[in-house]
């Protein structure tokens, strides 16, 4: 059975963004975004109000979901990065810790080169904060460790109140 | 899969609307949008062929309103129902919380609504999902229709696991709130069991 929720908790939260901060600056590129394999933004970095980030997110995963059909299809187990040219702004896009999506926006003030570069190492690091996220679930198990979840005392009329006119 | 943010307090949920081709799937969510105000709702996504076929998929963000201060956030995706495009199907349920099926009332559609739900069994399972444990909602939509299959024998062969089922009219919106807003609250009442 499939993991039922991804949980983000404030600390690793900060972590992300100070990760794609970092690698915004490092890869000169416009923004940066961390999206989940079902297509749900986790964190981001840059111009972002440029950009319309539910749709970016969405189709980035439906764009990585066709692409690792067609690898599968031709005996490859994944395309590990992704590369869209455009005339102005071009698109990097590779995979960390194997869940989650990086999207980098970049223009002339950088290069693929540069952007590769940068991205190798701060999937490392992202990598790592994902481990310890997975590690930390493992390990809070009951009310006392866990902060509160927000279904443990959902009532059916928080429900049926979410859906009124 | 339901994505929780602690730190920006959202809540993220994924409903699929699966189907036979042309059965009303899109309209559905087009409905949907033109009647959502625009501060609940983002843009919806349309990948479709130039005769307006879903050829990848259809996306839908809606802003449900908080539930114990959380963003409740439904993102409301449509596969595309032509039998060849399965391999699409199979990617677009990855990680979802909820699915309705959109059946076409029509008789002569009726092995075509049958054939779709064995799909989507099939392909849930491939996911490993499960139709008879999942949030799921049944919509018998064109009911409008002069050639209709009774209501009655339509549940009789379609009805899965006695899940809540609607009769519809997508184009004119019969049917198609109620239908979300039975797997949405089916959903939440998941994740408050878990």
């Amino acid at each position: 059975m499939p993991s039922a929720e991804l949980v983000l908790y404030e600390e690793e939260f900060q972590r992300l963004n100070e990760a794609l901060k970092k690698l915004r600056q490092e890869a000169n590129a416009r923004a940066i975004f961390l999206i989940d394999r079902t297509g749900q933004q986790i964190a981001a970095a840059g111009e972002v109000d440029q950009f319309d980030t539910t749709s970016l997110a969405s189709l980035t995963a439906g764009n990585v979901a066709a692409t690792d059909g067609l690898a599968k299809l031709i005996g490859e187990r994944e395309f590990s990065v992704l590369f869209h040219e455009g005339q102005r702004d071009h698109i990097h896009i590779s995979i960390v810790a194997k869940r989650a999506i990086l999207l980098v926006i970049f223009d002339e003030r950088s290069s693929l080169g540069l952007v590769r570069l940068r991205v190798k190492r701060s999937s490392q690091e992202m990598e790592q904060i994902f481990e310890e996220m997975a590690r930390k679930g493992e390990r809070v198990t009951g009310p006392a460790q866990a902060p509160a979840s927000p279904f443990a005392e959902i009532t059916d009329e928080d429900i049926d109140a979410l859906f009124s006119e | 899969m339901t994505f929780i943010n602690y730190a920006t307090r959202e809540i993220n949920c994924k409903i699929v609307y699966y189907g036979p081709g042309l059965g009303g799937k899109t309209t559905n969510l087009q409905f949907i949008y033109n009647k959502t105000a625009p501060e609940a709702k983002g843009k919806m996504i349309s990948l479709a062929t130039e005769a307006d076929r879903t050829l990848f998929f259809d996306f839908l963000p809606l802003d449900l309103g908080s539930i114990r201060g959380f963003t409740t956030r439904f993102h409301l995706y449509t596969v595309p129902g032509q039998v060849f495009y399965d391999a699409s199907r199979k990617l677009i349920l990855k990680g979802v919380d909820g699915v309705i099926f959109v059946a076409d009332s029509q008789e002569e559609r009726m092995e075509a609504n049958i054939e779709s739900i064995r799909n989507l069994e099939e392909n849930l399972r491939e996911h490993g999902f499960d139709l008879s444990t999942i949030p799921y909602a049944l919509q018998f939509n064109k009911r409008d229709l002069p050639d209709v299959v009774a209501v009655e024998e339509m549940y009789r062969i379609l009805n899965y696991k006695r899940e809540p089922t609607f009769e519809a009219v997508a184009t004119t919106g019969v049917g198609v709130f109620d239908t979300l807003k039975s797997v949405a609250k089916l959903i939440l009442v998941e994740l408050r069991k878990k």
